[in-house]
């Protein structure tokens, strides 16, 4: 496919001409596997994923487990080689992989395990930064500040950016005697350390108590905003992405389904998954329980359904959706979204509902493999599932 | 959903204190815990890691093992069984015939090298006796279908089924005797969102056509203010708001709610900057002095830092609130004196452009 809709995203949103500075071009990953029975498969974890990360700025890949957005964030830090497609740093192939980490670094989920337990915040931050020559070598033990020697005052530095203050006292702290916030926070310098242009966020804040996740993500937000750093903040929490990011990308079974600016990606969805993905979403809003647009549970990616991957979960399938797969399409300025309904002129033939799915046929349907129920199918038309609730506006 | 005190109480908690060790050293994990579960009522009991709803649950169930030790206070179920003090043969009557509980992991909850029916049969044949085979079968398919899973689905082994399905399987075992009480631990936080809608639609629905009462453990209160009727908030050991999920919602009445409803962002309306909760959760080893949440407070005063507030009723008793702003002898701010029946503003942090 040519379309590259995040780009057109980023027009829409008052990021024009921006350049973006990380860029996926048709990614796509295949992991190979061995079967008990059937041999060799692959399962299809990213399929041509196109994506830009302009500088200042924050995108959101929204999706569920097994919908290939940690995949994408892999391969964006080029920690695995994408099967097929590119990845351009400023519009060219990558540069060697350490020239590359010092302008794109990776945040990972579980801030437990990413710090090595028996060593020092210091120690943490020291290394990305003896590592690519930032910072000299010698450094005496304790002392901070002006007289400070170069390794310490930019430790000091780095804390000082993620507001774990007074530095000097977080630098001999170990990870233990850190709560998960602080020790996302020591991550996070450890990944602005070598001064990245790019950060690659995974989950950055699903393993932290609820109370402190907003202090991590007004963080990012900081980052972008003070110094242009250039985001991708993958999660499946589409709330979170609402608020924080300013382009959304909606991830589902492998392919982008859907993308555009943030607010108008989650207050008029127009993909079937997105809108299922916003009904399922908890909302103490809602003045009713919510109706689902849509039931089941994602596909097996080692034989993903034919056509749209969403069809046999889609309450308006038609039998051109399980023959083949939709373009991106433009609904409206910057907001673009892979789905056959946007597709003007269908014929009757091709626009038939699709027996056997979630279409007014009812329940049933044998193509799925990891279907969860046959209760009755609960089918939400509107463009806009979710009821708004009272106290939106101010 | 129904309005919240319209059975009879079926499980009453009053002044719950369970330790972790024993002595100087001990952690208190709950601290005076008072709360009441009524029959055909979803009772939320939310709190961050830490907070200790938890323990709470695994107290009032007996399933509390060493070094966790009940120190003090009063579980009964309904009005003649003293649950702590109740002995083995009186707790494997109770469990599961009365309260069933399911915890949040169901992969380690299932045994993985026996199938799902007998993994049912094992329930039925311990503490229904007379059932014979057949019987026991039939009841199993029916628990399955009961929980959204072809009653074929018997003879598969936990591996074979996805996660939302596992869980769906912990919630038919838990209903298996038609318990009048089911404890449900996190029971979808490790699944997707989607999955998560599905099962909780099935349960309420099953809750309106059974009539038990649910205690549901979560740390996510925008989720417990949609399927909750009443709610209570735990803060470092301590129950800090008691209410009706709408009326948590709507007008908090403890700094903590607060700042918990405002840590959620919305899915409508204008983006708005928001604050969360400074600092970081209480640690229970070396717990503040007076009001634990003081540290993180922004309406703290002198009196916070001395005295932990007890949990006073208000309204008439209909809540609850932990907090020394709620006892009269000031006005409360503004955001923590809302009337319930007015709806929310947008937020209540700051607002501005981008966060």
């Amino acid at each position: 496919m040519t379309i590259t809709p995040i780009d057109q995203a980023y027009r829409a949103n008052g990021t024009s001409g921006r350049r973006p500075v990380l860029e996926a071009r048709g990614l796509t990953k295949y992991f190979p596997v061995h079967l008990r029975r059937g041999g060799r498969q692959v399962v299809h974890a990213v399929e041509d994923a196109t994506l830009a990360l302009p500088e200042s700025g924050i995108t959101a890949v929204v999706g569920e487990s097994g919908s290939g957005k940690s995949t994408l964030a892999r391969l964006l830090a080029q920690l695995i080689t994408p099967t097929s497609g590119a990845v351009l740093l400023d519009g060219a192939p990558a540069p060697t992989r350490r020239r590359y980490a010092r302008q794109v670094q990776l945040v990972l989920q579980d801030p437990f395990s990413s710090l090595n337990p028996v060593h020092n915040v210091r120690y943490h931050l020291a290394r990305p930064l003896r590592m690519h020559g930032l910072a000299s070598r010698e450094r005496r033990r304790g002392s901070t500040g002006p007289d400070g020697s170069d390794l310490d005052r930019r430790i000091a530095d780095l804390l000082d950016r993620v507001a774990l203050t007074p530095a000097d006292q977080f630098a001999d702290k170990y990870p233990h005697e850190l709560s998960g916030g602080q020790r996302q926070r020591v991550a996070i310098a450890r990944a602005l350390a070598v001064r990245p242009r790019v950060l690659l966020a995974d989950e950055p804040v699903s393993m932290l108590d609820v109370s402190i996740r907003l202090g991590v993500l007004n963080l990012l937000g900081a980052l972008r905003d003070r110094d242009g750093l250039s985001i991708l903040y993958v999660t499946h929490d589409i709330a979170s992405a609402r608020y924080l990011a300013d382009v959304i990308a909606v991830m589902y079974a492998g392919q982008v389904i859907e993308s555009g600016p943030a607010a108008q990606v989650t207050d008029a969805p127009a993909h079937p998954y997105t809108q299922l993905l916003l009904s399922a979403a908890p909302d103490p809003d809602r003045a009713q329980p919510p109706s689902l647009a849509g039931r089941g549970a994602p596909p097996n990616l080692i034989r993903p359904p034919s056509g749209c991957r969403f069809h046999p979960r889609c309450p308006h399938a038609m039998t051109v959706c399980a023959a083949e797969r939709p373009a991106a399409i433009e609904v409206a300025p910057g907001h673009s979204s892979a789905c056959w309904l946007h597709t003007p002129g269908l014929t009757p033939a091709q626009s038939r509902p699709l027996p056997g799915t979630r279409g007014p046929g009812g329940p049933g349907g044998s193509g799925g493999s990891g279907r969860d129920t046959d209760n009755e199918a609960l089918r939400a038309p509107g463009p806009t599932p979710g009821t708004q609730g009272p106290g939106e506006e101010k | 959903m129904s309005a919240p005190g319209r059975g009879e109480v079926l499980i009453e908690v009053s002044g719950l204190c369970v330790d972790y060790g024993l002595g100087e050293g001990a952690v208190h994990a709950v601290v005076g815990a008072d709360l009441a579960l009524r029959r055909g009522e979803v009772f939320g009991l939310a709190g961050e890691s830490g907070s200790g709803k938890s323990t709470l649950a695994y107290a009032i169930t007996r399933l509390l093992r060493a070094p966790g030790v009940i120190t003090a206070g009063q579980a009964r179920f309904g009005a003649s069984v003293n649950l702590l003090t109740a002995g083995p043969r009186q707790l494997r009557g109770l469990r599961w015939n009365e309260i069933a509980v399911v915890l949040q992991s169901s992969m380690n909850a299932l045994n993985p090298v026996l199938s799902i029916g007998s993994q049912f049969s094992d329930v039925l044949r311990a503490h229904r006796p007379g059932m014979s085979r057949a019987e026991r079968q039939a009841r199993s398919g029916e628990l399955l279908q009961m929980v959204g899973i072809p009653a074929d689905r018997l003879r598969s082994y936990p591996h074979e089924l996805s996660g939302g399905m596992r869980q769906r399987v912990m919630i038919a075992t838990a209903l298996a005797l038609d318990p009048s009480v089911v404890i449900l631990d996190e029971p979808t936080t490790a699944l997707d969102v989607v999955t998560q809608r599905e099962i909780l639609s099935e349960l309420t629905a099953l809750r309106d056509r059974l009539g038990f009462a649910v205690l549901f453990i979560s740390h996510d209160l925008s989720l417990l203010v949609e399927i909750a009727d009443s709610i209570a908030v735990m803060y470092a050991g301590r129950l800090v708001e008691r209410a009706s999920a709408k009326a948590i919602f709507r007008a908090p009445r403890h700094p903590y709610s607060l700042g918990l409803l405002s840590s959620f962002p919305s899915l409508h309306g204008p983006r708005v900057a928001m604050e969360g909760i400074p600092g970081a959760p209480a640690d229970l080893r070396n717990a503040p002095p007076g009001c634990t949440f003081h540290p993180r407070c922004r309406y703290a005063f002198d009196r916070c830092r001395t005295d932990a507030p007890p949990l006073l009723e208000l309204d008439g008793g209909s809540r609850a609130a932990a907090c020394w702003l709620q006892d009269g002898s000031m006005a409360a701010p503004g955001e923590l004196a809302r009337a319930e029946d007015v709806p929310v503003p947008a937020e209540c942090g700051p607002t501005g452009g981008r966060p």
